[in-house]
């Protein structure tokens, strides 16, 4: 065998650390006159693609901020990078903080990685908006006072789902049988929904836990089989739903499929013919009204696709923290947490305004659940999904959905 | 009934299995027979992926299996002349580095040409749902998976065991300077395995298009199991590969039956033990340029 010689393997670090130094100086330039804000979001694994429309969203909101004078007068600075995992994500949050000069930080979808960023956004008393990021142990047991939570959480996309299926029959004396992602997301959402089938008289018959970089799901399909529910639930995140809903198909088991958790951009991968059966979701982007209208038409005019609702909820985050600086006319951490716990109203984009609940930092806003479309009535192959009515309805008030002290209880130290 | 079910999961595993083999198969030759660790052995098989679903969208699904790995192989031809060739005697590290950087501009390349967002196509309807033969559930489109990657498996033995192509190949890898001795130039041969292990990837890849998440990394994602197979079977042994595939899809089916949290870890555990017993792997062969 050639052996390699010491001194080509250590020319080859001294390339390899060479690069690294060059991309430097941008980071190390701290530029007064602006205002940096760090994003973090997976660009890679099995959220990167849905953490690619995040990142998407949140630079068209730092642009479209910038063009209308900026925030204070001043351009926002983003600085957006791939969180990768909840080691990285910590890390990279402390930098951004620490040497970047970042006043705020937002983003993440993984829960596992929110969770880390939580405690250094605590540590360095920086405000964090976990924007992608579901379990309810976050706002829960987890929760702290600098860190709010803009996607809607496991107990409301349970509700979202289980109330729509309660209607058509499904619920009520029924076999389930779960498929769930082993990570602090899916343990949680599991939980959810074991609350919400004792509730209901339902029985849960069989749940599996699945390990996070399983792309073949065959094995837990035939278990599945060898159970006989009477419907199928998918508690899995990211690609691996796309994953288990194109082999779901495949097989072709007469059990409906559903499921608890689906981004848009997962069923847009799955594509259409494959999938099928009811699921929740924060925002779609034919949704009905002038402010969600606006993004869609500036999003598809920059991007040249319609987005997903991961660049929908980064870009009202950025946007109304915006507001909120703007409003208080200051970045510390503790004017905006106080801003925000006034519970102040914000446009998102849906027929009712939303607001950070005061006691779990909570951004309490309207779900949806939803159904596919017949593959011949799609105008496009965006256009694949059915909104239900929102939840809840008109009359009732938006924190019926959401789980309460009593159920999740947050103590936020001060 | 517990004995059935777990019989089933046997089954399966060989199928999928049987898939594996298609893009280890190609890495193993490939390494064999040029001493090359292909890094980027993983972006053929999203090409093949991404051609395919590209060209369903004109040809359909049948057509698009056929001419994917054609295309990709090829590429496989501008692979092997321009960039591998130059490395067969050089530093195995070196070929690391370039195929590693290779698969990393592939990947960025995917993500330019189709964009991060997965792309997707679904299997034809005749192929949908699966089919019960006694006790066994299969799923159609993963029986004619294994059909084609059974007949290319006996075409790809009798390829090397029963052809003159085969001989020069198999010499090759045992003893290249004898090969050249004899006046018979290995490049045009190696210019076929590259041809050969990077269509299978394709194939592979078009197979799997409509089961699974067609995205820019798809190719890191398969490299890792490959690798595994490729070790677990041991170098230059075409049945140690075949061995290997269907033992890591075995294993780890019934992994998942017992204690479904260890299936991915299984398979590791599982290369850990072969190598504990036999460090050449399953099969592995003594070769001499390697020792």
């Amino acid at each position: 065998m050639i052996r390699t010689n010491r001194r080509t393997l250590l020319r080859t670090g001294a390339a390899f650390a060479g690069a690294a130094t060059l991309g430097f100086p941008a980071i190390v330039r701290a530029e007064a006159e602006k205002i940096r804000i760090g994003h973090l979001t997976p660009l890679t694994g099995f959220l990167g693609v849905i953490g690619s429309y995040a990142q998407l969203g949140v630079k068209l909101a730092a642009e479209e901020i910038n063009a209308s004078g900026g925030i204070l007068g001043k351009p926002i600075d983003l600085l957006s990078e791939d969180s990768i995992n909840p080691a990285t994500a910590a890390t990279k949050a402390q930098r951004m903080l620490e040497q970047d000069g970042a006043v705020v930080l937002l983003g993440e979808i993984s829960s596992a990685s929110s969770l880390t960023i939580m405690q250094v956004a605590e540590r360095n008393k920086k405000v964090f908006f976990s924007t992608g990021a579901r379990s309810d142990a976050l706002r829960g047991k987890s929760c702290n006072k600098y860190s709010f939570h803009c996607d809607i959480p496991n107990t409301v996309m349970v509700n979202a789902v289980g109330t729509a299926l309660s209607q058509q029959g499904m619920v009520k004396g029924k076999k389930f049988f779960t498929l769930t992602a082993d990570y602090i997301f899916g343990h949680d959402l599991l939980k959810a929904a074991k609350i919400f089938f004792s509730t209901h008289d339902a029985n849960l018959i069989g749940d599996e836990l699945i390990a996070t970089d399983v792309t073949d799901f065959s094995p837990y399909l035939l278990k599945v089989r060898q159970a006989k529910p009477d419907v199928v639930c998918c508690n899995l995140a990211g690609n691996q739903v796309t994953n288990l809903v194109k082999q779901y198909a495949e097989f072709g088991f007469p059990y409906p499929l559903v499921g608890f958790n689906l981004n848009t951009g997962d069923a847009w991968a799955a594509g259409a013919g494959n999938l099928s059966g009811t699921w929740p979701t924060v925002w779609y982007h034919t949704l009905d009204n002038p402010a969600s209208k606006a993004f869609v038409a500036s999003f598809t005019k920059k991007y040249g696709k319609p987005p997903e609702n991961h660049a929908w909820i980064d870009y009202i985050t950025l946007k109304l923290l915006a507001e909120a600086i703007n409003s208080t006319k200051s970045t510390a951490s503790d004017e905006l947490i106080a801003y925000f716990e006034k519970q102040a109203q914000f446009d998102i984009g849906k027929a009712r305004k939303a607001y950070f609940r005061s006691w779990d930092h909570q951004l309490v806003q309207e779900a949806y659940p939803f159904t596919v479309k017949p593959k011949d009535q799609m105008k496009d192959q965006w256009d694949m999904l059915v909104l239900g009515d929102a939840v809840p309805a008109a009359n009732d008030p938006l924190e019926t959905i959401y789980p309460t002290k009593e159920q999740n209880p947050c103590e936020m130290k001060a | 009934m517990q004995f059935e079910f777990l019989l089933e999961q046997v089954v399966n595993g060989l199928v999928l299995g049987g898939y594996y083999l298609l893009i280890a198969l190609g890495l193993s030759l490939i390494f064999s027979v040029g001493g090359i660790v292909n890094l980027a052995h993983g972006a053929f098989y999203a090409l093949g992926a991404y051609i395919c679903v590209e060209l369903t969208k004109r040809l359909g699904f049948g057509p698009s299996l056929a001419i994917s790995p054609l295309a990709v192989a090829l590429l496989g031809i501008l692979f092997e002349r321009f960039i591998l060739r130059r490395f067969y005697t050089a530093d195995p590290i070196l070929s690391l580095l370039v195929t590693f950087g290779l698969a990393m501009v592939a990947e960025q390349a995917i993500r330019m040409i189709w964009g991060a967002a997965p792309v997707s196509t679904e299997i034809p309807q005749g192929f949908r749902g699966s089919v019960i033969v006694g006790d066994f559930l299969f799923s159609r489109y993963r029986l004619l998976i294994l059909g084609v990657v059974a007949a290319i498996m006996v075409g790809v033995w009798l390829l090397l065991h029963k052809t003159s192509f085969g001989r020069v190949v198999r010499a090759g890898i045992q003893r290249p300077d004898m090969v050249a001795a004899l006046g018979i130039r290995l490049q045009p041969y190696m210019t076929a395995i590259v041809m050969l292990g990077v269509g299978l990837a394709a194939l592979g890849g078009a197979f799997f298009a409509p089961i699974t998440t067609v995205h820019p990394a798809m190719g890191a994602e398969i490299m890792t199991i490959a690798f595994v197979v490729v070790v677990i079977g041991g170098l230059g042994s075409f049945w140690g590969v075949l061995i290997a595939a269907l033992l890591v899809g075995v294993v780890r089916g019934i992994a998942i039956h017992f204690e479904p949290a260890a299936g991915e870890a299984s398979i590791y555990i599982l290369m850990f033990l072969v190598l504990l017993v036999r460090p050449r792997g399953l099969l592995g062969e003594r070769i001499e340029k390697f020792e």
